[in-house]
């Protein structure tokens, strides 16, 4: 905001600069407010203080190793990141991975939902002041997170899938683990719904806050568990199923009113449907391959460039040097959308087949989403900025990139 | 001479004795919040981190006292001091046992209730001397739930007023002992409810804790504050919640004193030293504030003024009248 609109204000409205350092910002969001009293006048979002040129930074690696990019994107659920970007790139390219990795893949990017939702209850119960849930919650994710530690050896960053697979395979005994959490977290939700479901204080806090229809839902942008909140029957892993969620049972919760409770009852909802969806997924999981025999690993060095073809060569580090001029991924350009824990994360990728992106742009949900905060926050008092906020699940490494 | 190196003593006692109620009030508010949430609360200094308040003390008192350079000075500085001394005032009107009492005043209970009010000023002050947006509206926030509050609290200790028939808390606990169910908690029970959610407004605690509010106000009055008046005002916030345990445990639990009909079936209990009744109601009260810390959202400002205005002071004053038409009868 410059200088001048500030003092062009009349002396009734109250202007206060939220953030970028504020507890309750979910990291650099700034909001310019004006007030009057508490009631919010008007409201405008600043993004781009966790900007780090990720889209541009990848136009300068190769495909594999651009993924750990889309890792630092939403850095909540960076699994279903890597898998969007996987899956975009596997489409370009028309491979498709073994019936183990999807399986895998979509057990994994079901956990993260968990830790994302499990992070978002947390945020959002401590914002609206309820302290013991926000411990609760992360003494889960912190399970979770374990177990993705027993799984591929990272916790947050994982770089876990790969483009036509996945990196390792989960062994029996981690499998069994995974099961018994998905019992433990089912009981856990149950006692979060203990804490808030019913709790007046919660829906005095959040009926009818940030209340959003269901054509201003859709003509905002909003995906995932904020437009389903709102009523309408939108989820990619439905409607354009990708992995194995064709072949797995599951319910999309879905509001009525819109509102922030909506919301909440939504995302608590799709938790308990992504536990059985791990649970049916260990079920169901095929013996096999985890990588596709089709997938390549791209080096690029200063003599010229290499491939590497997928197998046994990706562990001994078999080099074949291909022609300087050779295709390595078909040119063309593809749009590819997955349900991110946030709503739809997209990715854009141009290829000019020089192996490396011509051009990666991400349709981030938190970004759509921010930009619906000020709809929301028409006539609401400062306390709804904060709910609202925190309704709308955002993370500000997705939205500045 | 004499008796006032007694009065000195005393006052030293009371004074010494609350404080370190005080500080481990906050070891204990960690502890059960810890508890409450699946964790340890403070273990590292000393023995199950038992010395942690000594050492919040020492780090606090250390710690540059920093004044923003646009803040208006002097309020800013007496502000921490004018919530302190109002709040640690009400201590002398207390009576911990039936003859432990510091000043023996005739209108004890309004005494409370003004200097609670005067103290409310120090965070007024401190919010709009401190020049910051989020203290400002903190400090509004606390103006007017304190003032909607007050007038609920008033209400419902009206009722205690109207029974007992005097301001002295002394003679409340006298006259509340000698009815038949020993407390007033029992016939005036809307009046209890109204004066413990009151309670909880009138001290800024969870789930009204919207001046200090740290999701939304970062701390309310308290954000420019540091180093040793951050804790003045840290130690008045604990000190006004005991005082409001003392208030409930006089005027609604029957203070030193257990019912007589309990006393009638254990007979040894009469030999139990008074001060340690009123210590376990007080401490039973303290608990509660942090039980409903740890357990319940915050309310938001209108919905926590509609309370105040809405529901409290109507159940205040029906409490009133039947505490009136009851006394009227004669019964």
């Amino acid at each position: 905001m410059g200088q001048l609109e500030i003092e062009k204000l009349s002396e009734t409205k109250f202007v206060l600069q939220m953030g970028p350092h504020h507890p309750a910002t979910h990291g650099v969001l700034k909001l310019y407010t004006e007030f009057e009293g508490e009631r919010v006048l008007k409201i405008v979002p600043d993004v781009g203080y966790l900007h780090r040129g990720i889209e541009k930074l990848a136009e300068s690696k190769t495909y594999p190793s651009a993924m750990t990019l889309t890792d630092r994107l939403d850095y909540i659920s960076s699994m279903t990141n890597n898998i969007g970007y996987c899956l975009a790139v596997e489409r370009l390219m028309g491979i498709e991975p073994p019936p183990r990795a999807k399986y895998i893949r979509t057990m994994v990017a079901e956990l993260t939902r968990l830790s994302s939702h499990l992070l978002w209850l947390a945020t959002h119960a401590l914002d609206i002041g309820a302290m013991t849930v926000f411990l609760y919650a992360f003494r889960e994710r912190e399970q979770i997170l374990e177990l993705f530690e027993k799984i591929c050896g990272a916790r947050l960053t994982v770089s876990y899938p790969r483009i036509g697979g996945v990196r390792v395979d989960i062994k029996e005994k981690v499998l069994e683990e995974i099961s018994k959490f998905t019992e433990i977290m089912l009981n856990r939700i149950d006692e979060y719904e203990g804490l808030l479901t019913e709790n007046r204080i919660w829906i005095s806090r959040t009926k009818g806050v940030g209340v959003v229809s269901s054509e201003e839902a859709l003509s905002l942008g909003l995906t995932g568990p904020a437009l389903r909140g709102s009523g309408v029957y939108y989820d990619i892993r439905k409607l354009i199923p990708y992995d194995a969620y064709s072949e797995v049972d599951f319910e999309v919760p879905l509001g009525e009113n819109g509102d922030t409770y909506d919301r909440y009852l939504c995302r608590i909802r799709e938790m308990k449907q992504s536990a059985l969806i791990i649970r049916q997924c260990i079920e169901k999981m095929p013996e096999g391959e985890i990588i596709a025999e089709q997938t390549i690993d791209i080096d690029i060095p200063h003599q010229g460039k290499r491939k590497i073809s997928a197998g046994d060569s990706l562990w001994s580090g078999f080099i074949k040097f291909v022609d300087e001029k050779a295709e390595l991924i078909p040119p063309g350009e593809i749009y590819s959308a997955i349900e991110a824990p946030k709503g739809e994360l997209g990715f854009y990728i141009v290829s000019d087949g020089s192996g490396r992106p011509y051009r990666m742009r991400v349709r981030a949900p938190s970004f759509v989403h921010i930009s619906a905060i000020p709809k929301l926050c028409e006539g609401h008092l400062l306390a709804d900025v904060i709910a609202i906020i925190g309704t709308l699940d955002i993370v500000m490494g997705e939205a500045d990139r | 001479m004499i008796e006032l190196i007694i009065i000195f003593i005393k006052t030293a006692v009371v004074f010494g004795v609350v404080l370190a109620h005080v500080a481990y009030t906050t070891y204990a508010e960690r502890k059960i919040i810890g508890r409450a949430q699946a964790r340890m609360g403070p273990m590292e200094v000393g023995p199950y981190g038992l010395l942690q308040p000594i050492a919040d003390f020492i780090k606090i008192f250390f710690k540059e006292d920093i004044v923003p350079m646009n803040a208006e000075k002097v309020l800013f500085q007496i502000a921490p001091l004018i919530v302190l001394v109002f709040t640690m005032i009400n201590l002398t009107v207390i009576p911990f046992d039936r003859n432990f009492i510091l000043a023996d005043l005739n209108i004890g209970l309004l005494f409370i209730l003004a200097s609670a009010s005067v103290a409310v000023y120090g965070i007024i002050l401190a919010g709009w001397s401190s020049n910051s947006r989020y203290s400002f509206l903190g400090g509004l926030r606390s103006a007017s739930q304190v003032l909607s509050y007050e007038i609920a609290l008033g209400l419902s200790l009206a009722g205690v007023v109207l029974s007992a028939g005097s301001l002295n808390l002394r003679e409340i606990v006298i006259a509340q002992h000698n009815t038949v169910f020993g407390v007033y908690a029992i016939p005036q029970i809307i009046g209890f409810i109204v004066f413990v959610i009151s309670a909880f407004a009138e001290t800024n605690r969870a789930p009204f804790d919207l001046p200090e509010a740290e999701t939304e106000l970062v701390a309310g009055y308290l954000t420019e504050y540091s180093a040793f008046r951050y804790a003045l005002f840290f130690l008045a916030e604990y000190v006004a919640m005991y005082i409001m345990a003392f208030l409930c445990a006089l005027c609604f639990l029957g203070g030193w004193t257990i019912p007589k009909f309990i006393i009638d079936i254990l007979p040894f209990l009469e030999k139990v030293p008074g001060i340690l009744w009123f210590a376990i109601k007080v401490y039973a009260f303290i608990f509660l504030y942090i039980w409903v810390r740890a357990t319940l959202p915050r309310y938001r400002f209108d919905q926590l003024l509609n309370i105040g205005w809405k529901v409290l002071i109507p159940a205040g004053i029906v409490n009133l009248l039947i505490v009136a038409f009851i006394k009227r009868l004669g019964l």
